[in-house]
């Protein structure tokens, strides 16, 4: 069972690796939309640091959604989902994998680069802990609810339309907890409610995405 | 039961059940409302803080109660269909997902309206308006996705799983907005309903609420009635009440 | 007496509103070839996809080796392999390593791989990208694949599509081999399949 899942994981890292744009556009991505906020919103440097929590988990939210459309499309596109489907190893372990791989490959930059981030809207260097901690619990929570979405989606031709639609209303408890930590940092509280929720996400999404990756894989490979 | 429940998940004898509940519910209905509105527009007393615009609660409280309550019957019935396979469940979800849509956009239209003379604004970031928002894009996300899958046994199922991922989400997203509303909210701001209320404002409230309920219910049987005729155009029972003109 | 392997009772499948299996029951036992005619559209590949529990019956029961699918799954799957319209080969990949990704227990090692590949008489560089393979080249990969899967049952859709004389020659060995092996292979063509040594049985679907 560990053997098909670093199998998988293995080749779906390699694939990042030779294709660079999968993983870097995102991380422009992220950078861009928060260089936005200050030239929409000005200048302003206590405005800024007041809504950064907030741009930054916004940004973050989306970009994770930008690789989320490609998760299982390529797959499908090669017939390579055939196999996956066909593997005498639980096809929730293999989908974990999947998952794994989007969050190394999307989730990951993003929160290495967060703090850069952090630093351009004037968020307060305290809250640097904590927008990291809030990331990689969120991000890792975000790419398991996301691939329900992509699972339902990917054999439709203009599925990439409606992935946002379906999955960023349930990307909400996640927004709020998330931004909520780093801004509670920021402001010299204590964020221990904050991560243990987002981390309670977390466990809640391990356990049942990828029962419903799965079963959303089966579906979507009927047509 | 087992046997009664699978003779009532007979698309046939569901159909006919329906033929004969419909109008009696129909009359039920304009009976509950018509009672509901008049006790609470025109007998109910004055509120002595919010004046006469606190009665738009007849159309509000019932119209959210509606939106959570079919989002339940929505869930339940795509849990019978994946499970048990049953073709009335997916019907009933499928019919009710615009519904549960509409009301969930009648209790934010009237919400919003009862917001203006209560905070001052037409929208303000109450917790229950805020929920309510995301419940409306949870129902929109289910519809999109059931229309936009042109194999209908597919989309079915496709939907149902997300309908269930919905409920999950749905108590979460609630307490999530409930405490991100706590936090961010000066405490001054009156919210939406009051926890005490008097009995004479409760009865008008709560026949609205059961004639909401039933208005569901016809309108719900009606438009499964349509979807199963649709569906099962080509079978035998459906012909021939064609042939006998008794649709 | 030969073990019955994948037995069918009565299926119904269809696509869309469309029904295009009705009421077919065939049993697949070992050492035995299976083959499905019919012309486009008639469900061919429909029906090999429901054989591979990839498409729900309407009607009817699909067992492996008695115990009925889609609940015996992981042991059906253990034992069977498919190649499909689509090759499932990363284009990004080299043959090896595509051949070395297979989701099972046992990964192959690189002789066993080159092993295949020689097999299936492929005659391009195994260093380079399968996307600039030509279609023929990665058919013979998918066949690799299917070799090195060691599965009993062999289910596989229009496996000459793209091959030469020669291929498809080779491609009528391999399965030659495989039967006589005691394996079973289900295939769906619309060119002949010149196997001399084993009975052909044929189910014919008409559209």
């Amino acid at each position: 069972m560990g053997g098909a899942f670093i199998t998988l994981l293995k080749r779906d890292l390699t694939l990042a690796m030779r294709r660079r744009s999968d993983w870097l556009n995102p991380l422009v991505f992220f950078v861009i939309v928060v260089t936005l906020f200050p030239i929409g919103i000005g200048p302003d440097g206590s405005l800024l640091s007041e809504i950064a929590p907030g741009v930054i988990w916004v940004a973050a939210l989306l970009a994770t959604l930008l690789g989320l459309d490609g998760l299982f499309r390529d797959d499908f596109d090669d017939g390579s989902i055939e196999q996956l489907l066909l593997s005498p190893q639980p096809l929730s372990v293999l989908v974990l994998a999947k998952v794994l791989t989007h969050w190394l490959v999307a989730g990951l930059p993003l929160v290495l680069l967060s703090p850069l981030l952090a630093l351009l809207l004037q968020l307060k260097l305290q809250a640097i802990p904590a927008l990291l901690a809030s990331l990689v619990l969120g991000t890792l929570t975000l790419s398991l609810i996301g691939a329900i979405g992509a699972a339902l989606t990917v054999g439709l031709r203009r599925g990439g339309v409606l992935l946002p639609l379906l999955v960023l209303p349930l990307f909400i408890p996640v927004l709020i907890f998330g931004s909520s930590c780093v801004a509670a940092a920021a402001g010299g509280f204590a964020i221990g409610a904050q991560l243990s929720l987002l981390g309670g996400l977390f466990f809640l999404a391990l356990a049942l995405a990828p029962l419903a990756v799965a079963a959303s894989l089966r579906i979507s490979a009927e047509s | 039961m087992f046997r009664w429940f699978h003779k009532l998940a007979s698309t046939k004898n569901f159909y006919r059940l329906a033929e004969i509940l419909t109008p009696l519910l129909a009359v039920a209905c304009a009976i509950l409302l018509a009672v509901g509105l008049y006790r609470g527009l025109f007998v109910a007393p004055t509120d002595y803080e919010q004046g006469e615009s606190y009665r738009i609660i007849y159309v509000h409280v019932p119209a959210a109660w509606m939106s959570l309550f079919i989002y339940m019957v929505m869930a339940f019935c795509s849990l019978l269909f994946l499970v048990w396979k049953m073709k009335l469940a997916d019907i009933v979800a499928q019919v009710s997902a615009p519904l549960g849509a509409s009301f969930t956009f009648l209790a934010l239209a009237t919400g919003s309206l009862w917001g203006k003379p209560m905070w001052g604004t037409w929208w303000e970031w109450d917790a229950r308006l805020t929920s309510e928002l995301i419940l409306l894009f949870i129902y929109i996300g289910y519809m999109a996705l059931r229309s936009s899958i042109d194999n209908k046994s597919t989309a079915a199922r496709a939907a149902a799983i997300l309908a269930l991922v919905g409920v999950v989400n749905i108590p979460i997203i609630h307490y999530s907005v409930e405490w991100w509303n706590t936090l961010h909210q000066p405490a001054s701001i009156a919210k939406i309903g009051t926890p005490s209320i008097h009995i004479s404002m409760l009865i008008p409230l709560l026949l609205m609420a059961l004639g909401f309920k039933v208005y569901y219910l016809v309108v719900m049987l009606t438009k499964t009635r349509n979807v199963i005729l649709e569906r099962e155009a080509n079978s035998a029972w459906v012909r021939e009440r064609v042939k006998e003109n008794r649709l | 007496m030969t073990e019955a392997l994948l037995q069918a009772k009565d299926i119904c499948v269809s696509r869309g509103e469309l029904t295009l299996i009705e009421n077919k029951s065939f049993t697949i036992s070992a050492g035995m070839l299976f083959q499905l005619q019919g012309d486009n559209g008639s469900g061919k590949t429909t029906l090999l996809r429901a054989m591979c529990s990839l498409i729900p019956l309407d009607k009817g029961e699909i067992s492996w080796r008695g115990k009925l699918l889609p609940a015996a799954r992981e042991d059906y799957f253990a034992e069977m392999c498919f190649a499909g319209h689509a090759d499932g080969l990363k284009g990004d990949l080299t043959a090896i390593e595509n051949l070395q990704c297979t989701l099972t227990d046992h990964t192959a090692t690189r002789a066993e791989c080159e092993y295949a590949l020689e097999e299936t008489g492929f005659t391009g560089r195994s260093d380079l990208a399968c996307k600039v393979l030509s279609a023929g080249q990665r058919r013979r990969v998918v066949l690799a694949r299917v070799l090195l899967s060691k599965a009993v049952l062999w289910i596989l859709d229009e496996p000459l599509t793209a091959l030469d004389a020669h291929g498809r020659a080779l491609v009528g060995g391999l399965i030659e081999q495989h039967v006589s092996a005691g394996g079973s292979v289900v295939y769906s063509t619309h060119q002949a399949l010149e196997i001399s040594s084993h009975p052909v049985q044929t189910l014919a679907l008409t559209s």
